[in-house]
């Protein structure tokens, strides 16, 4: 195995120079360039722009341009954003990117087991209106058009019952006075929200020895563990209401995108468990006499969990890509909008940094689906 | 019962060809039997031919009740209301969008395209899916490594990008577009779920057996992985139509492709001149389309649904 990581390791590299070059080539194949925007402004003259294009680099053929952009990025030098112009590429993405990754990876785990919770239980019982029921309304939301729903949902719950705030990442008025800035506020809690998930982690881990009546609440009892330490260090402290505010915003987009991708999660798990029960060992795990759902959880779903995992895995891989329609209704002021703008106004450095840091999820999004398949299933194995 | 004993009379031949056609067609008809036995299969393919059906009344109404000042979908206006976006009326059915042209004319003419883009896209991404994921699977190796390395670069590609790129190089009609989406999606994340399924099943005891009796690579492909495979397929047959159709509707929110009329184009109008959150008041804007597009979409799934239980004998209700 540690042969086989390796080896993918290495092909990663490779692959991912590969993609580096395909993406800077074909941004810069896309017609004009970064000082069009300027193109109808009279106090810019073309002389003007002709210097500005200058300055940044752009007159010179585009393998010079690739090259010292490479040499830049080996050195670890991202570059400067075209558009916002004296910022590095580097702040600009160290700022938006949390904020995108926290809201999609959220609703992904969330959505990921909802949907896995409610396929097992549609493949297990087939039949009834519960079937058809929960098919139909998992199709609905799934095929509904976002930008629709989404607005429905603010409407909903914020206009009408005034459960949650219309959008946008904080409540202005509440941080007036705050000690420190809402970026700070936010990766202390990111970093508290991974402990919390270590700890979880750790617990399902350990408890799994324990005897028998005790362990079917394995789960439940790390789940709680995890956020009990997540939420310690906020209750006692000041700045607890501050992170609440942010959770508190965070809310609707997360209810949003779970109602949305719950359904395909679902209908995956649906009909990868249909195959797996009728396999042999199911029969032989009931003939033995275990409980209904202990054949369910530890035989069928295991095996059932290979495409929904892969599909999984993908998804958090691009919880970049996805937000655009999102966080703009939502006004979250993530990576989403700005990685469409900047592709579309051809702001090479920023749009290149963003899609190395998606490129390099994903490919590694890849090799951990690989490696958990041959964990899930022994049969299977790598040469 | 009387019948000749010699053996001339009992038997006649006839040609190859014909024989096949008889089994294909017999098991065409069992098929379809099995098809029908469940409700949801036939649902989807009533909602399919609906709307097939609307799609092909469209040039017949245009060419001969409809005036095409008023009802084309595009330049359409009608003079004799004051106020658009004008609700239903026995002239117009659907009432009229904020520029004035009959929604219900607009609808029928993009099912053509929406179907051309749907189908296109979802048979050809699950075709090359399924193809390369079992091959892959089945080869393992430096066949293997080569797709899979090549789906990881096709999933990391920016996709807008390439959009914008294509659509300055060449005219992108709905035709090319669903081509390209149904290729990039093929090549990508597909392949890898479909892989994912087929590795299953090669570690599957049959398979050997298929082998040790003497099975070429090709027949335990063909016959063995592929149709394992295809309840999958199916389901992502789904899946791809559905992304298909909403990558076209984001696309012309942000005004990147170049097409005359489609549903997204419908919505996108609806949300410029200010009408998408009216709730009750201007619902003929905003429900038709977005409604055609699940109802196209469930319609897919459902009849994917059926065929599940048409090849894969184990998941039939017996």
């Amino acid at each position: 195995m540690t042969r086989y990581v390796l080896r993918r390791l290495v092909q990663i590299i490779f692959t991912f120079f590969l993609f580096q070059t395909l993406t800077f080539f074909l941004l810069y194949a896309q017609p004009g360039d970064i000082t069009d925007q300027y193109l109808l402004n009279p106090k810019i003259p073309p002389e003007t722009r002709e210097k500005i294009r200058a300055e940044l680099g752009l007159d010179k053929p585009a393998y010079l341009q690739y090259v010292q952009y490479m040499k830049n990025f080996l050195t670890g030098n991202l570059g400067v954003s075209f558009s916002n112009y004296p910022r590095p590429v580097i702040d600009v993405i160290k700022e938006r990117i949390p904020r995108t990754l926290v809201l999609f990876f959220s609703a992904t785990i969330i959505s990921f087991y909802v949907g896995f919770a409610l396929g097992k239980l549609l493949a297990w019982k087939r039949g009834g209106v519960f079937e058809y029921g929960t098919t139909i309304f998992g199709v609905t939301m799934y095929t509904v058009f976002t930008p629709w729903f989404a607005l429905m949902m603010i409407w909903f719950f914020s206009y009408k019952l005034d459960l949650f705030p219309t959008g946008k990442f904080i409540t202005p008025s509440l941080w007036r006075n705050a000690p420190i800035d809402a970026n700070h506020v936010f990766y202390r809690m990111i970093i508290s929200g991974l402990i919390g998930g270590a700890v979880a982690l750790v617990a399902t881990l350990l408890l799994r020895r324990s005897p028998m009546p005790w362990r079917r609440f394995t789960g439940w009892a790390s789940l709680l563990a995890g956020v009990v330490v997540a939420l310690a260090p906020w209750v006692s402290s000041p700045l607890g209401r501050y992170a609440l505010d942010i959770l508190w915003h965070m809310a609707l987009p997360i209810l949003t995108l779970t109602l949305i991708s719950f359904a395909g999660t679902m209908l995956l798990t649906r009909n990868s468990l249909l195959e797996t029960m009728r396999e042999d060992y199911i029969l032989a795990a009931r003939a033995k006499g275990l409980p209904e759902k202990v054949v369910r959880d530890k035989h069928a779903a295991r095996t059932a969990l290979l495409p929904v995992v892969t599909s999984f895995v993908f998804s958090l891989a691009f919880a970049i890509d996805g937000g655009v329609i999102t966080e703009t209704i939502f006004s979250w002021p993530g990576m989403g909008l700005t990685l469409l703008t900047a592709v579309v106004q051809e702001d090479i450095p920023l749009a290149m940094g963003a899609f190395s840091f998606t490129g390099i999820l994903a490919l590694f999004a890849h090799l951990v689906a690989d490696i958990l398949y041959a964990y899930l299933d022994p049969r299977i194995r790598y040469t | 019962m009387t019948e000749p004993t010699t053996a001339q009379a009992a038997i006649t031949i006839q040609p190859l060809w014909r024989v096949r056609l008889r089994l294909f067609w017999k098991s065409l008809k069992a098929n379809w039997a099995l098809f029908k036995e469940n409700p949801v299969g036939l649902v989807g393919l009533g909602i399919i031919l609906f709307f097939a059906l609307m799609g092909i009344l469209h040039p017949i109404l245009m060419n001969t009740v409809w005036d095409p000042t008023i009802y084309d979908p595009v330049t359409g206006y009608d003079f004799d209301i004051l106020m658009h976006p004008a609700p239903p009326s026995a002239k117009h059915l659907l009432g009229t969008d904020p520029l004035g042209r009959d929604v219900l004319s607009q609808l029928m003419y993009s099912t053509q395209t929406e179907f051309i883009l749907g189908v296109v896209a979802a048979l050809i991404t699950v075709t090359i899916a399924t193809a390369i994921g079992a091959v892959s699977a089945y080869y393992g190796g430096v066949v293997d490594t080569f797709f899979m390395r090549l789906a990881d670069l096709v999933i990391m590609l920016p996709f807008i990008s390439i959009l914008i790129v294509l659509s300055a190089l060449f005219n992108l009609s709905m035709f090319k577009l669903a081509l390209v989406i149904g290729v990039l999606s093929g090549f990508g994340g597909t392949t890898v779920i479909i892989k994912s399924q087929a590795l299953i099943i090669k570690v599957k005891p049959y398979i050997e057996a298929a082998r040790v009796a003497g099975g070429s690579d090709r027949h335990i492909i063909l016959v063995h992985f592929i149709p394992n495979l295809l309840p999958l397929s199916f389901l992502y047959m789904m899946f791809t139509v559905t992304g298909a159709i909403f990558s076209e509707a984001v696309l012309s929110f942000f005004g990147l492709i170049n097409i005359r009329m489609s549903w997204g184009i419908m919505i996108h109008t609806t949300q410029t001149a200010g009408y998408l959150l009216s709730g009750g008041k201007y619902w003929w804007l905003v429900v038709p389309a977005g409604l055609a597009i699940t109802l196209l979409c469930s319609a897919f799934y459902l009849v994917g649904r059926a065929l599940d239980e048409v090849v894969n004998p184990r998941l039939r209700q017996r």
